[in-house]
C-alpha cells in the first residue's frame, strides 16, 4: 500500500469556545453586517415616528359648523373639558338640591321612583327650529340620589350613592370610581333607601330595601375635603347618542339631551348644625350648559328632574369630536414599523435557506435549537429596542407637537411608559414570531405575507371598523393583534355607556393579557420551529 | 484516529430515490481521497450525512469515532466546503469569516489568517456577491479552515477554477494531506484528481465501486497485459509459459502476455535469445479506469429507473 506511517495533525490553533453566548455573538454578527437589514429597522424607526408625528399634526381642517362662528382651526376647534380631581377630562352637570353639610354627619333619603324623557332623534336631519321632542324613557345609566360634594365648582371632588336606570344601585366618586349595590329598578313598590356619613376625608354609603336594615356599600376617602361641603339630593341623565358606525371607519351620529326624574322622601340630615332650608341650581358647564333642570317640593316630598352626568370623558366614537387624540393615536405608525421590522426577521433566516448559508450555520453549531434561540435573542432585542427608541420618539416629541394643536387625553406617566414599553414589547415579539414563521415555512415572501396576515391585517381590520364591533373584539382577543392592547391610553369606564371598541382605541383583553396573547403565538411558533429544525434535513 | 472519517453503511431515501444504498468508505489522515463518481451518485449526500445536516435512514458517519453532532466546537474537527455559493451577498467576506469564527469563540486574528491563506488579503473587505465562483471557492476553504481541523470535507472545490487555480488547488489539498489531515475531495471528473488523489472512493448509485489507491486502480484497469510482437512466436510462447505467463496469440507474430511485467518478459526473452521487435505495456489513463468503473452504474440507473423506485 502506499500509505505512508503518518502522524494524524493537531493544531496549533487554540480550541474555542461554543456555548450559547458565542452563538448569540455570531448571530449578532450576521445581523449587524447586513446593510439592507440595519437599513430596514431605521425604516422601521422612521416610519413609526413620523406617523406619529404626523397624528399629532392633526387634520389641517379648519371647523366653522359650531354656532356659525368665524372659521376657527386647530385647538381652538378643539372642545374645552374641565377636569376632575385625577386631572382627567370630566361631565360634571347635574341638578343639585342642596344645604350645607358642616363637619361630619349623615344624610338619608328614601327614592321612590326614577322615570325619564328620551329625545326622538331623527339622524341629524332635524330641523333646528323645530321643537325637540321627547318620548318617555331612561337612560340606562340616569342617576339619582345623595351627593356630598367640595362645592358647587363643576369638576370639584364628590361621592355620591345613588339609584340608576339599569344598573341598580351605585356609590361612585371623583368620577372614575364606582362599586355597585343593590341590583333592581327603583319603583314605589319597590323603593330604596340611601344613606351617605361623612367622617373627615371618608365618605361611606349605605344602602337598604326597607329602611331598618342596611348594607354598607362602601366607603371612599376624598383628600383635602374642606370643612363644610355641599350635601343633598342629585338627579341627572346622559347625553343620549344615535351612532352607526360606517363602514371603513368613523360613525356618524347625533346627539340629544335625555332627563331623568327622581321623586324622593323622607329626607334627613343630621350634622353640628340646626337644619337649613334647601336650595335647587344646576351645576354644570360646556355646550349643554345651563342644562334642564328643576326641582319640586311637596312637603316632605322632592321631584327632581335633571340632564347630563357626572362621569369621566370617554374618547372614541362615543367621545367628543374635534380635534381630541389619546397618546395611542401617536402610536399609529406601530404597524408600518411592524411590516418593514417583520420582513427583517423572516430574511434574518430565510435569506439563509435561500443562499444554502443554513448549511453553513448548522454545520458550525449542530445543536440546532440553540442556533434558533439564539437568533431569537439577537432578532428580538434588536427589536426591541428599534421599537423603544421609536415609540419614546413617537409619544414624547408627539405629544409635543399635538399639545398646541389638539386635545390630548392625558395620562399617568405609568400609562405612558407602560404604552412605550409595551409597543417596544409587542415589536420585539412579533419579530420573534416572524423568526419562527420564516424557520418554518424557509420562504421569503411566503412567511411575510403569512405574520403580516395574522398580525397586521387582524389589527386593521379591527381598527377601521371593518367588521361588527363584537367581531372585532374577538380578533384582537385571539390573533396575535391581541397585543395592541398595551396601546390603550385610557380606560374604558363600565359607568359610561360608549362604544368600546378597538376602532375608538378600547381593547377586550387588559394591556398584559393581550400581549401574553401574541407571547404564546411567538413561543408555539418558536417550539414549531425548533421541532422541524431538528427533525428536517438542512 | 481523531481525524479518521469512518462512513458505514449509510442508507437515505428521498422520495422515489436511494441516494444513499449501503455507503462505505474509510476517510484516513495524510492522504487524499478522492470521492468520485458520476452526478446523482451521492457524494454531496454523503457530506451532508458526515457533517449532520441530513439525517440518514441507516447507517452511521463518524468522525474520530464521534458523531458530528456530538463534537464540540465541530469547526475544530471538521472544516467542509459544500457550496461555494452559499453566502450572504451582502456581507463582506471577512465578516462572514467573522460570525464564523465567533460561533466557535474564535479570534478575528484567525480570521485575517486563514484570508491570508486563501490569498483573500485585497478583496476581504468587499462585498461577497461580487466574487467569482473562483475566489467564493478560496473564500469556502479559507471558512473550512477557520478552526484548523484535522479533517476536511470539499465537495466539488474545482468547479469555476481556471487552471491556475486548479494547479494551486491541487498542491494544497496535497500539502494539507501531507501535514497529517485527513482530506475528502469529492468531484465528478476524475482528472480533475489526477496529481492529487493519493486514494480513490468511487461511487455510483449510492455505493462504493471501487475503494482502491490510485495506482492499483490503474493496474487494475491495464490488466496488467503486455504486447508482444516476435518472429519467433512458438519459442516465445514455451519459454513465457514456463516462466509463469499466460500467452494469448492475437495475430501471426503478435501476442499477448499477462502475468508478467514487462521488464520480466525483456529478461525472459532475451536469457533464451528469442529475437522481438516490440514489448509494450498496455496502460489505461485515470480516466479510462474510471469510465470502466462507472459505465456499469450510469448505464443501469439509464435503463432501469424503476429499479430505484422499489
Amino acid at each position: 500500500m502506499t500509505v505512508p506511517t503518518i502522524t494524524p495533525y493537531r493544531s496549533a490553533v487554540p480550541e474555542g469556545r461554543d456555548g450559547f453566548a458565542q452563538l448569540v455573538r455570531a448571530e449578532w454578527t450576521k445581523l449587524r453586517t447586513v446593510r439592507g437589514w440595519i437599513i430596514g429597522a431605521i425604516i422601521a424607526a422612521l416610519v413609526t415616528m413620523g406617523l406619529g408625528w404626523f397624528a399629532g399634526v392633526g387634520g389641517a381642517s379648519s371647523c366653522n359648523s359650531v354656532g356659525g362662528g368665524p372659521a376657527r382651526s386647530g385647538k381652538s376647534c378643539a372642545p374645552s373639558f374641565i377636569e376632575g380631581p385625577g386631572g382627567e377630562p370630566v361631565t360634571d352637570n347635574f341638578y343639585f338640591v342642596r344645604q350645607p353639610l358642616a363637619g361630619n354627619g349623615t344624610i338619608t333619603v328614601r327614592v321612590t321612583s326614577l322615570t325619564g324623557q328620551l329625545p326622538i332623534m331623527n339622524n341629524g336631519r332635524g330641523n333646528p327650529n323645530q321643537q325637540e321632542q321627547f318620548r318617555p324613557g331612561l337612560q340606562p345609566w340616569a342617576k339619582a340620589g345623595l351627593i356630598i360634594k367640595d362645592g358647587t365648582t363643576p369638576g370639584s371632588a364628590y361621592a355620591a350613592i345613588m339609584v340608576t336606570g339599569d344598573h341598580g344601585v351605585r356609590l361612585q366618586s371623583d368620577y372614575t370610581q364606582d362599586t355597585p349595590g343593590l341590583p333592581g329598578a327603583v319603583s314605589p313598590a319597590n323603593p330604596r333607601w340611601l344613606r351617605l356619613t361623612r367622617s373627615g376625608d371618608t365618605i361611606t354609603g349605605y344602602d337598604s330595601a326597607d329602611g331598618t336594615h342596611w348594607t354598607q356599600v362602601g366607603s371612599v376617602r376624598l383628600g383635602g375635603l374642606p370643612q363644610v361641603t355641599q350635601a343633598g339630593l342629585f338627579t341627572t341623565s346622559p347625553i343620549y347618542q344615535s351612532l352607526t358606525e360606517n363602514f371603513g371607519g368613523g360613525s356618524n351620529g347625533s346627539e340629544e339631551p335625555s332627563t331623568a326624574t327622581g321623586v324622593f322622601d323622607q329626607v334627613a340630615l343630621q350634622d353640628s348644625r340646626p337644619p337649613g332650608a334647601w336650595t335647587g341650581s344646576y351645576v354644570g358647564s360646556g355646550d349643554f350648559s345651563p342644562g334642564i333642570g328643576s326641582y319640586r317640593q311637596a312637603q316632605d316630598r322632592f321631584t327632581v328632574t335633571g340632564s347630563g352626568d357626572i362621569a369621566p370623558v370617554v374618547s372614541g366614537p362615543s367621545g367628543p369630536g374635534g380635534p381630541v387624540i389619546t397618546i395611542a393615536n401617536l402610536l399609529i405608525g406601530t404597524f408600518a414599523g411592524l411590516i418593514a421590522l417583520i420582513v427583517v426577521a423572516t430574511l434574518f433566516i430565510t435569506a439563509e435557506y435561500r443562499r444554502g448559508l443554513i448549511r453553513t450555520t448548522l454545520a458550525a453549531s449542530p445543536r440546532r435549537g440553540r442556533v434558533l434561540g439564539a437568533k431569537a435573542v439577537v432578532i428580538g432585542s434588536a427589536s426591541f429596542v428599534t421599537g423603544l427608541v421609536a415609540a419614546a420618539a413617537a409619544v414624547i416629541v408627539g405629544e409635543d407637537i399635538a399639545r398646541s394643536r389638539q386635545f390630548i387625553f392625558p395620562v399617568s406617566w405609568a400609562t405612558e411608559l407602560r404604552i412605550i414599553v409595551g409597543t417596544a414589547a409587542l415589536i420585539a415579539v412579533v419579530a420573534v414570531l416572524a423568526l419562527a414563521m420564516g424557520a418554518m415555512v424557509r420562504r421569503s415572501a411566503a412567511a411575510v405575507t403569512l405574520v403580516i396576515a395574522i398580525v397586521v391585517l387582524p389589527y386593521f381590520l379591527a381598527i377601521i371598523a371593518a367588521l361588527p364591533d363584537s367581531v372585532a373584539d374577538w380578533i384582537v382577543r385571539l390573533t396575535p393583534a391581541a397585543a395592541f392592547a398595551v396601546q390603550q391610553a385610557v380606560p374604558a369606564y363600565p359607568q359610561v355607556e360608549a362604544i368600546y371598541s378597538p376602532a375608538g382605541g378600547y381593547y377586550p383583553l387588559p394591556p398584559w393579557a393581550g400581549l401574553l396573547v401574541l407571547v404564546a403565538w411567538a413561543a408555539l411558533a418558536l417550539t414549531a420551529a425548533t421541532t422541524l429544525l431538528r427533525r428536517r434535513d438542512a | 484516529m481523531e481525524a479518521t472519517i469512518e462512513v458505514n453503511g449509510l442508507r437515505k431515501r428521498f422520495g422515489p430515490v436511494m441516494a444513499l444504498d449501503g455507503m462505505t468508505f474509510t476517510v484516513q489522515p495524510g492522504q487524499v481521497t478522492g470521492f468520485v463518481g458520476p452526478n446523482g451518485a451521492g457524494k454531496s449526500t454523503t457530506m451532508r450525512v458526515i457533517l449532520g445536516l441530513d439525517a440518514p435512514d441507516q447507517g452511521t458517519a463518524l468522525i474520530g469515532g464521534q458523531r458530528y453532532q456530538d463534537l464540540r466546537c465541530p469547526l475544530n474537527h471538521v472544516g467542509a466546503l459544500l457550496d461555494a455559493g452559499a453566502l450572504q451577498p451582502s456581507r463582506s467576506a471577512r465578516n462572514h469569516l467573522l460570525w464564523l469564527a465567533h460561533s466557535q469563540g474564535l479570534r478575528a486574528k484567525r480570521v485575517d489568517e486563514v484570508i491570508g491563506q486563501a490569498g483573500l488579503e485585497s478583496a476581504a473587505r468587499r462585498k461577497a456577491g461580487g466574487y467569482s465562483l473562483g475566489m467564493r471557492q478560496r473564500l469556502g476553504i479559507a471558512a473550512a479552515m477557520l478552526g484548523d481541523p484535522p479533517a476536511l470535507l470539499f465537495d466539488e472545490p474545482f468547479n469555476g477554477m481556471d487552471p491556475e487555480g486548479i494547479v494551486w488547488m491541487r498542491g494544497y489539498l496535497r500539502s494539507l494531506a501531507a501535514q497529517g489531515r485527513a482530506v475528502l475531495v469529492s468531484s465528478h471528473l476524475m482528472s480533475e484528481l489526477q496529481d492529487a488523489a493519493d486514494h480513490l472512493v468511487v461511487v455510483g448509485r449510492g455505493q462504493v465501486i471501487a475503494d482502491t489507491s490510485v495506482a492499483s486502480l490503474i493496474a487494475s484497469a491495464s490488466g496488467d497485459r503486455v504486447q508482444l510482437r516476435t518472429t519467433a512466436r512458438t519459442e516465445a510462447m514455451t519459454v513465457l509459459a514456463r516462466a509463469g505467463a499466460t500467452v494469448a496469440v492475437t495475430g501471426p507474430d503478435t501476442a499477448t502476455v499477462s502475468g508478467l511485467a514487462a521488464e520480466q518478459i525483456v529478461t525472459v526473452l532475451t536469457h533464451n535469445a528469442i529475437p522481438f521487435s516490440e514489448v509494450s505495456a498496455h496502460r489505461a489513463t485515470l480516466e479510462e479506469a474510471y469510465m470502466e468503473l462507472t459505465r456499469d452504474a450510469v448505464e443501469f440507473r439509464a435503463a432501469a429507473p424503476e429499479e430505484a423506485s422499489r
